[in-house]
């Protein structure tokens, strides 16, 4: 690993020993991020703040005082996550003049641990899509290739990480937009249980499938942020009132014994060559530490695209209805009150936006809604059903974390062959059970391919022992 | 069966407006998705409940006591148009 992609624990540890400073570090992040400018990583950077929260770290250490983990260590939030007086924009035009006044839960708690914000990170917009191009601040280049896209929808996290231009990143996933983007960029991505983080300041696009969570270069790092990310809070009526823990208490323990299943529904005939041979060397890899990896089956999987592609457009179309000109974002002038909405509306959205306002609108208005809507809250609910069966026997299951590596830009497929292709993520989003992608070899083309350990609710610590495992594997 | 009156009555209730063009180009694209969707159809879900949610909870309470707010300035500070401490929009009446 080079010095850029520096893991959080390592820098920590030369701040400590006063091998470095923070404002050392900040100023090689943030020349990192103008020098690789092109790959488009960053909507809005955060210099004078980023800066000065360096230095008020580098007074403590120099006063001799303790320093939290995160502390002075420079990271980048997604730019759908609300930055109290840094404008945060859901890479949309609608919101290209919005800044909030105030900091979401997430923020409020980085902020308390120290952290060293250098800005907000492109995104698809509102995070509908999975290569980051449907942001309207043009699309950003996977720093591994720039041909290629670096997944989605928190594809600007995933390129800062992956480039050196930060640390670590906050994404937020609803289908699958940290744990792909994770994938094709070489990183380790974690979506925790749904509640575990809270969603307050997070812009909503699907409330009941949304959850925060890091883009890092290693598994101790995932850890290491979500402990600080992790806990209870009132303003999110669906914040788990859990007891805190120390997410990376079981690195490093042996995994001899545990149950791993293997879907047989996530390799499909979709899924790459490469991808499907790595599953299985991954899976020799863990049996050679004394683990049980056996097939299983979870057959409702083939109905969660369809299920997925109802629900999360229906809350997102009820979410964005908030975007009406009036209270913030962008307006457009008109003679009467519905005209400025729609004229609002239509400049003010992209294509796949107003795609997926259109598919939920429709799954919710009357006539179509048990056929649709409500249908797929039953197939959600038997897909959970699923999950419960198969934890049952196994501990945690083993799959892709996406059927291909990155695609190129500008690659164009039809909006239904996108969505099958988020198979691999979008079930544990309906089922709100935590997931991780990491890091497993290359294919032919030296693109980084990902894999995805899923746990039972509330088990991330277990997971990351797992994702332990596996990352001593290596990457060869 | 997705129509084309459908599509238009839709973009009514989403405050969209499309040129004819584009409301042909998302009836095709709505047509596709959709058609997706019917493989739903295929599995059985009779006495099945609808999962609306993943966690086991109903309302959540809190006492209702008056606690700090924004301030009104923050709440009017990316308002388009504000005047008079008010969101400022076109004639309605």
């Amino acid at each position: 690993m080079s010095e850029q992609r520096a893991t959080i624990h390592a820098l920590h540890e030369q701040l400590v020993n006063k091998e470095c400073t923070s404002r050392s570090l900040t100023e090689a992040y943030l020349q990192a991020m103008e020098k690789g400018k092109d790959i488009n990583a960053y909507i809005t950077v955060n210099r004078e703040a980023a800066l000065a929260a360096a230095d008020a770290v580098d007074e403590k250490i120099a006063r001799g005082e303790a320093i939290g983990t995160l502390e002075g260590i420079p990271m980048a939030v997604k730019d759908n996550i609300c930055t109290e007086g840094l404008r945060t924009t859901c890479a949309s035009k609608m919101l290209d003049n919005f800044i909030p006044q105030y900091n979401a839960d997430v923020v409020e708690k980085l902020h308390a641990a120290g952290a060293v914000i250098l800005g907000k990170t492109n995104m698809d917009e509102f995070a509908m899509g999975s290569t980051t191009e449907t942001s309207y601040y043009g699309p950003t280049k996977n720093p591994v290739d720039e041909t290629c896209v670096p997944g989605g929808s928190s594809g600007g996290s995933a390129a800062a990480v992956a480039a050196g231009q930060a640390v670590y990143a906050l994404g937020s996933d609803t289908g699958g937009s940290i744990r792909q983007p994770a994938a094709f960029c070489g990183l380790v991505g974690l979506k925790p249980t749904y509640g575990r983080v809270s969603r307050y300041g997070l812009i909503a696009f699907a409330s009941s499938l949304d959850q925060i969570g890091p883009l890092v270069n290693d598994v101790r790092d995932a850890g290491i942020v979500m402990n600080v990310l992790a806990g209870y809070d009132h303003r999110d009526s669906t914040s788990a009132n859990v007891e805190s823990e120390d997410f990376t208490r079981k690195i490093g323990t042996s995994i001899e014994g545990v149950k791993i299943g293997l879907p047989k529904e996530y390799l499909g005939e979709g899924v790459s060559p490469a991808i499907k041979a790595r599953l299985e060397a991954v899976s020799e890899a863990l049996r050679a530490k004394g683990a049980i990896v056996e097939e299983c089956s979870l057959p409702t999987t083939n109905y969660a695209i369809p299920a997925y592609y109802l629900i999360a457009p229906a809350e997102a179309s009820s979410n964005l209805a908030r975007y009406d000109g009036v209270r913030y974002g962008l307006r457009v002038q008109a003679d009467d009150m519905i005209s400025m909405f729609k004229e609002t509306r239509k400049e003010g959205f992209g294509d796949e936006v107003k795609r997926r306002i259109m598919l939920g609108t429709y799954a919710l208005s009357a006539g179509y809604y048990d056929a649709y809507y409500l249908k797929a809250l039953k197939v959600r609910h038997l897909i959970k059903d699923d999950f419960e069966k198969a934890f049952a026997t196994y501990d945690c299951l083993l799959t892709p974390a996406s059927v291909s590596t990155a695609p190129k830009i500008g690659a164009t497929y039809d909006a239904v062959a996108t969505y099958k292709q988020d198979i691999c993520t979008v079930t544990s989003n309906l089922a709100g059970l935590p997931a991780i992608s990491l890091p497993s070899g290359k294919d032919e083309n030296g693109l980084p391919i990902g894999v995805q350990l899923i746990g039972k609710a509330f088990d991330e610590a277990f997971l990351l022992q797992v994702a332990a495992q596996i990352e001593e594997i290596g990457m060869a | 069966m997705l129509t084309k009156e459908a599509v238009a009555r839709v973009a009514q209730l989403s405050r969209l407006s499309f040129t004819d063009e584009e409301l042909e180009a998302q009836f095709k694209q709505l047509e596709s998705i959709i058609e997706m969707m019917d493989s739903l159809s295929e599995i059985d879900t009779t006495d099945v409940t609808p999962q609306n949610h993943v966690m086991d909870i109903n309302n959540v309470f809190r006492d209702d006591e008056v606690q700090e707010g924004m301030g009104v300035e923050k709440v009017l500070a990316n308002a388009p148009e504000a005047s008079e401490n008010m969101f400022q929009v076109p004639k309605i009446v």
